[in-house]
């Protein structure tokens, strides 16, 4: 059993249905990447995960334990942090604010953490005082990620994290996810960028319309014929 | 009276009549406001109780007032209404944590509530407020003001300065500026140095993000309630002791609080208090009678015949219209850059 599973996920937003028996999983240690067309539920899987919306059936285990009943806020407790693809940051608070946000539910010393956040992207450290609503769209991107590794999570769920930025940042923040990965986290991405995005997943998860479309490991996916000529451009 | 120009005393009885007056009407409407400005960043509303909510607080501390006179559980020199008022906070607290629970509760569990359902939930929540009010005191006019009158009157002025015109300085206005001033910072402080307070913030900036990061919406939720309570109580009680008490104007000083709010920029607390005092100095400036004030200035072949009163007092409320209206024309984001009128869809 993987280390967080969604199993068999079945979701509507009211009555529209989104997923359909839907299964994703991902292991400490590893990078899984959900890729697939405008529509496809990619962002809902998340949300299932998080329980910011309820399945309707399926279950989503953490290192074998049924969470699926549990709400977002003791999924957090848990171990699970997620950097939302926008509106990821406190706008009107600093930097460092943002941070302390991040690690709000801990009670132990937060400085060590905080400094890996400032090792990994120095740019924040520099502007800690600033307010996130001032800074640029990858430094913004910075400072979510740097929320979410503020829990001291087990595992990292990351909705689009390279959007809207160019693509000097969108390799830093590759970059940085896979030193996050290395670290020992599980981390679960949704990517637009496809073709990068399955470079350098461990794992991959086409989707269509809500449902499995097409599963392996990135490189299996890319050197699929079916999966380059309909996602991947050819 | 002299028939030469006069700045000292002419300052003097603007010192009196004016500035003093403004600053205490003031500092009660940046309470008031303040209070509106929380509900409005934390649970994305617009409060229409707030009027009645202050003379809810006000009413339990002239009870307890009235109590305490009774038993002689009194301090000399100090107003009664000083002592009890934490207890009439916790008295407050618990009303308006019982609405949010009996009322904005059961919208905000539903899915993507509407701020404007909130808007109107709290006009009927400021109607029960205002009857409950009514019921309990009944609706004539109060005063519950004891101790000390005056820190220095005007007798006491002129005696020690040997100016014509004297200033006056009541207790409750001394008390208004002193707690205002102490409550603000405290509140200020709160928000930007507390775990508590930094939550509330994260809270109203982004609320999904404050869910993911483990921030507890409930608790936010409450300890706004009881923020607004403090601030309410507080500002009912310097209010009715310095001008009385009565149910109806209680009711009517949501105008201006809320003319107030969107004057310094909707959301911004520091723009609520800046936008109080622009409000209380225009109404005060405006239906000020400057016929004396002129006699001391102007020689005397210029003295004015009439009042000189800008606008009748029983106008004042029309000021803070005026001013709202000249605000949303011109700067529609207020003085601090709050949000528009049009966000809170």
């Amino acid at each position: 059993m993987a280390y967080l599973e969604g199993v068999n996920l079945v979701a509507a937003y009211g009555v529209v249905p989104i997923l359909h028996e839907c299964s994703v999983e991902v292991e400490k240690g590893e990078l899984a990447v959900i890729v697939g067309p405008n529509g496809a539920g990619k962002s809902t899987v998340m949300r299932v995960l998080l329980g910011m919306l309820e399945a309707t059936s399926g279950s989503v285990t953490l290192e074998g334990k049924d969470i699926s009943r549990l709400s977002t806020q003791e999924r957090i407790s848990l171990g699970l942090a997620f950097v939302p693809q926008n509106k990821n940051v406190f706008p009107s608070m600093t930097v460092e604010e943002n941070l302390e946000m991040g690690a709000f539910l801990r009670t132990d010393d937060i400085k060590k953490t905080m400094e890996e956040v400032y090792n990994l992207f120095p740019i924040l450290y520099e502007k800690r005082r600033q307010l996130a609503e001032e800074l640029s769209g990858g430094q913004r991107q910075q400072v979510a990620f740097g929320r979410a590794m503020m829990t001291q999570p087990s595992v990292m769920l990351l909705d689009e994290p390279t959007a809207g930025v160019s693509p000097i940042v969108m390799d830093e923040i590759f970059s940085n996810i896979l030193d996050v990965r290395d670290a020992g986290m599980a981390v679960l991405m949704v990517e637009q960028n496809a073709q990068q995005a399955l470079n350098i997943a461990d794992k991959g998860y086409v989707l269509v319309s809500g449902r499995n479309e097409h599963t392996g490991t990135g490189r299996e996916l890319i050197n699929d014929p079916e999966v380059r000529k309909k996602f991947l451009g050819g | 009276m002299s028939d030469s120009i006069d700045i000292i005393n002419a300052f003097a009885l603007m010192t009196n009549f004016v500035i003093i007056p403004a600053i205490s009407y003031g500092s009660q409407l940046a309470l008031g406001a303040l209070a509106v400005t929380l509900v409005y960043s934390v649970l994305r509303f617009s409060n229409f109780a707030q009027g009645d909510s202050m003379a809810f607080g006000t009413m339990i501390v002239i009870l307890l007032t009235g109590f305490m006179i009774n038993q002689g559980w009194i301090i000399s020199g100090i107003p009664t209404a000083l002592l009890v008022i934490p207890i009439a906070i916790i008295g407050t607290a618990i009303y308006l944590l019982s609405m949010d629970r009996l009322v904005y509760k059961f919208y905000r569990t539903r899915v993507k509530p509407k701020t404007i359902t909130f808007c109107i939930a709290s006009i009927g929540v400021m109607f029960v407020t205002g009857g409950l009010v009514r019921f309990i005191i009944g609706p004539r006019p109060q005063t519950f003001a004891d101790g000390e009158r005056f820190i220095f009157s005007v007798r006491e002025f002129k005696a020690f300065t040997g100016l014509e015109q004297g200033i006056a300085l009541k207790t409750s206005q001394f008390l208004t500026i002193t707690i205002a001033i102490l409550l603000v910072a405290f509140v200020f402080y709160f928000l930007q140095k507390t775990k508590t307070g930094k939550a509330m913030r994260a809270y109203s900036d982004n609320e999904e993000l404050a869910l993911l990061s483990g921030i507890n919406p409930d608790k936010v939720v409450q300890v706004t309630w009881l923020l607004v309570a403090a601030l309410t109580t507080i500002a009912g009680a310097l209010y009715g002791l310095d001008k009385g008490f009565s149910p109806q104007q209680y009711h009517l000083l949501l105008l201006p609080i809320f003319a107030s709010v969107i004057v310094g920029g909707i959301g911004s607390p520091l723009g609520a208090i800046a936008g109080a005092f622009l409000i209380s100095f225009s109404e005060v400036l405006l239906t000020y009678a400057y016929k004396k004030f002129l006699i001391y200035l102007l020689p005397l072949s210029m003295h004015p015949n009439s009042l000189v009163q800008l606008i009748g007092t029983e106008y004042k409320y029309a000021i803070s219209f005026v001013i709202l209206v000249i605000v949303l024309l011109i700067r529609p984001t207020g003085i601090f850059k709050g949000k528009v009128l049009h966000d809170y869809g």
